[in-house]
Formats: structure tokens, sequence, C-alpha cells
């Protein structure tokens, strides 16, 4: 039976491990490398590694890492931040990265998803999508959620998968850093609207929260970054309380 | 030993040389068919779509060559799949190793099927060791169906082929290199039929 799967992400800027409360105020958590191999051998499902650099050095720092992932890691792992190009992905799938996952690029110029899944398969392009309700509606945000757009979340998320999307990243902006449960109900709803995979992020505190994205939220995948890497949630106890709750889960 | 992971511009390779070097192999990646023909093993990776890498196989010859090859051979995901008869992928005819249809999966369930799944009825050298049910790390949206030469089977949606054997040819759906301590084993076991 296909598992839910628990994925740590680990936000990158120029090589270290870093986690910000509402995108904001960055605090040092590690080395990615250690990090992430402490992960896979605890039964983490998947990595996520998000570029936050935005400089030229941070992006080559970046491809160094992916490789040092790769070579550490045997469980896949996705790499996402910056990138904008055909180019862009193929150093990085090069190095070792198994999907990417674009945002505002992809926002910006539709087609780039295309484009990504005609060239390496939709398996490997995941489209996260940044979003916060305002006014009753759901609307995506850009730039690390500092630029509202007038887009709707949904409308979004079909059309990505219209696209070539492989899967959705579906960070509530409302909820990241909160520690207060996932947007279970936009969720939902989301997987409502398209066919692929939808990775919950934004929101986790404990692991009743894992519970309710998989039961009420329907998500494929749940993403969290701090309570793990400041060890308030830990993985091997976080999967056994949901398996013990009736989740497929991979023990 | 001498590996050689067939390098035909498709697919995450890095990871697979990457899964050998863990298992204390220094394996070689190459398009050369003397390489391929001369090795003790081949591994045969790809990621991407059916009728791009069959062009690029073409190209290369390796068409021809895979499926004379008497060493042991492993395909992985569409590796696996290109070494079928055919594939609904861009109405692809494959290497014709394995007698057997890949088909897209309706879309009843999400697709691409991604993620950990378990596999079932394990046949042979290569499972060796392995527990019924293990989980092995997924991602396709088109499978191969059941046939004589399944030797571990999946279930998603319906039941097909997670790995195909046939005399010296092996074949998984599933990404061994990324499936932890299990795909370890697997690629393990390979290395030494």
């Amino acid at each position: 039976m296909l598992t839910k799967r628990i994925i740590p992400c680990l936000d990158i800027k120029d090589g270290r491990t870093v986690k910000g409360v509402n995108f904001v105020s960055l605090r040092d958590a590690g080395d990615p490398v250690e990090l992430a191999a402490k992960y896979a051998a605890t039964g983490a499902d998947e990595l996520v590694f998000l570029d936050i650099s935005a400089t030229e050095q941070g992006r080559k720092t970046m491809a160094d890492l992916v490789l040092k992932v790769a070579a550490t890691v045997d469980i896949p792992f996705t790499v996402g931040g910056g990138i904008s190009s055909v180019a862009d992905v193929d150093i990085l799938l090069k190095n070792g990265a198994d999907k990417v996952s674009i945002n505002s690029s992809a926002v910006r110029r539709p087609e780039l998803i295309k484009e990504l899944s005609q060239a390496f398969g939709a398996q490997c392009v995941v489209v996260a999508i940044d979003a916060k309700k305002i006014g009753g509606q759901w609307l995506v945000h850009l730039v690390g959620g500092k630029q509202a757009t007038k887009l709707d979340l949904f409308d979004w998320a079909k059309q990505t998968e219209q696209l070539g999307a492989g899967e959705i990243l579906f960070t509530s902006m409302d909820h990241d850093g909160t520690k207060g449960g996932f947007a279970n109900e936009a969720i939902a709803k989301m997987a409502e609207c398209v066919n692929i995979p939808i990775i919950a992020s934004g929101g986790a505190g404990n692991m009743e929260d894992f519970y309710n994205a998989f039961t009420f939220g329907k998500a494929d995948a749940a993403l969290a970054a701090s309570i793990f890497h400041y060890g308030e949630v830990e993985i091997p106890e976080l999967k056994a309380f949901l398996k013990d709750k009736k989740i497929p889960i991979r023990l | 030993m001498n590996v050689v992971i067939v390098d035909y511009g498709a697919g995450n390779i890095q990871s697979v040389l990457f899964a050998m070097k863990r298992q204390g192999i220094k394996a070689v990646l190459s398009n050369e068919l003397e390489v391929i023909e001369k090795a003790d093993k081949v591994i045969f990776p790809g990621v991407g779509h059916a009728a791009a890498a069959m062009e690029k196989l073409q190209k290369s010859g390796i068409d021809l060559l895979l499926p004379q090859l008497k060493q042991p051979v492993l395909g992985i995901c569409l590796g696996m799949q290109l070494m079928c008869s055919h594939s609904e992928e861009g109405n692809t005819n494959g290497l014709g190793v394995f007698d057997v249809e890949v088909k897209a999966f309706e879309k009843k369930l999400k697709v691409p099927h991604i993620g950990w799944n378990t596999i079932e009825q394990l046949q042979g050298q290569l499972f060796k060791g392995i527990e019924n049910e293990s989980y092995i790390y997924m991602v396709h949206s088109y499978y191969a169906a059941l046939s004589s030469d399944t030797i571990a089977v999946c279930h998603y949606d319906i039941a097909y082929s997670a790995a195909l054997a046939k005399d010296n040819f092996f074949g998984t759906q599933f990404h061994p290199e990324k499936s932890s301590a299990v795909g370890n084993k697997i690629l393990e076991n390979f290395l030494v039929i």
C-alpha cells in the first residue's frame, strides 16, 4: 500500500541550514549534509532543500551541496529556490537531485512547468505554492511570501497540473511557523481540484497535526522544518504514532 | 568488479553511481558499446520520456547491443520499461527483452504514483533476504503489466510488475538506489548474481 510521506525541509542559506518564523528572522540549524543523513537514517521518507541564498555564490554552493547530499543519503530529495530555466534544473538533476521545486518563476512564466516536464518528466517537477487567505480567498504569494498576487490558489493548482506538474507543495503562510496545525481545509479542497500528489506544508507543531493533515487534509505527504530540526518531534516516534492510528506509514 | 552504468543522457545517473560507491564499487559511466559489452555487470537506469530515451539509445546503437548482452543487466525505472516490448508512452517500441506491455495508469488514483509502496510475491536471487511487503520508492506514471517474467508485484489501483527477470536480465520499476536499506540489499544481491 502506498504510504503517506514525512518530509523534513531544510532551508539553506549560503550552505547552512536556517529556519525562520513566518518567513523572517533566521536561526542557524546546522550542517545540511549531517542533518540530511540523520533524517534519512531515522526514517524520513524524502527530503526537501530550499535555497534561500538568492545570490550567485549561494547558487553555486547549492549545486555542490546537492552532490554531497546525493553521495550521503539513499532516499529521494527535492531541491528548490531560484530555479527559472531548464539549464538550472539540468545541473541539479545531474548532481543527484531527484526532483526540483519551482515557485515564483512558475507564476511569472507558467510555460516553465511545461518545459521542465517535457525535458525531465512530470515526476521530477514539484510546483511550490505559497498562499495566504485574504478576505475569504486564498491568494498565491511570491518571493518567499513577500509579494501578493491576484491569483487564486485553487485555480493556479489546477493550471500547474495541466501544464505538467508532478506534485504540488502547498505552504499556507497563515499557518507557517505557528505550530498550530496545517491548513487542512484548504489542502482538502486542493485535493479535490487536482489529481497529483499534494505535500502539505506550514503549521506542524505536534504529531496530531500530521494525523489531521493526512485525514482531514487528505494530504499525500506532510512537510515540516523547525520541529524536526530542534527535536520537538522525532520522526521514529511520529511514524509509530501515525501507524498506530492506522495511517499507512513506512516503518 | 567492473560495473558499467549505461549513460545515454537520460536519468538520475549520479544517484546510481553513489549507490554503487556505497557498495564499495567504483562504477563506470559509459555509452560506448565496447565498454558496456566487456562489463561484468551492466546497470541501465532511466528517468524521463520513453520515446526520447529510445531515440537516444538508437543513436548510440545501445538498442541493438543491450538485448544481446550475456552478463547480468539491471534496468531501473524507465530502464526496465524500455526493456519491455512496447510502451504506451509515446507509442514506443522497446528493446523486447521482456515480452511485456507498458501501460499508462488510469487516473483513478493520483498519477504519478509517487512514494514508498510495498512489494510482494518476491522471487529469485534479486530478492534474497528481502522480506515480503518491504517498502521501496516508486515514482512513475506508466507500469509494466503482470507477466510470466514478473518477480515482484506492487499494487497501485491494479497489481503490476514491480520487478521483472528473464535469463540474465533484471528490471525494477522502483528505485533501489533511493530505497534506503532495502534498496541497498537488492543492489548487493544484483552484484553477486
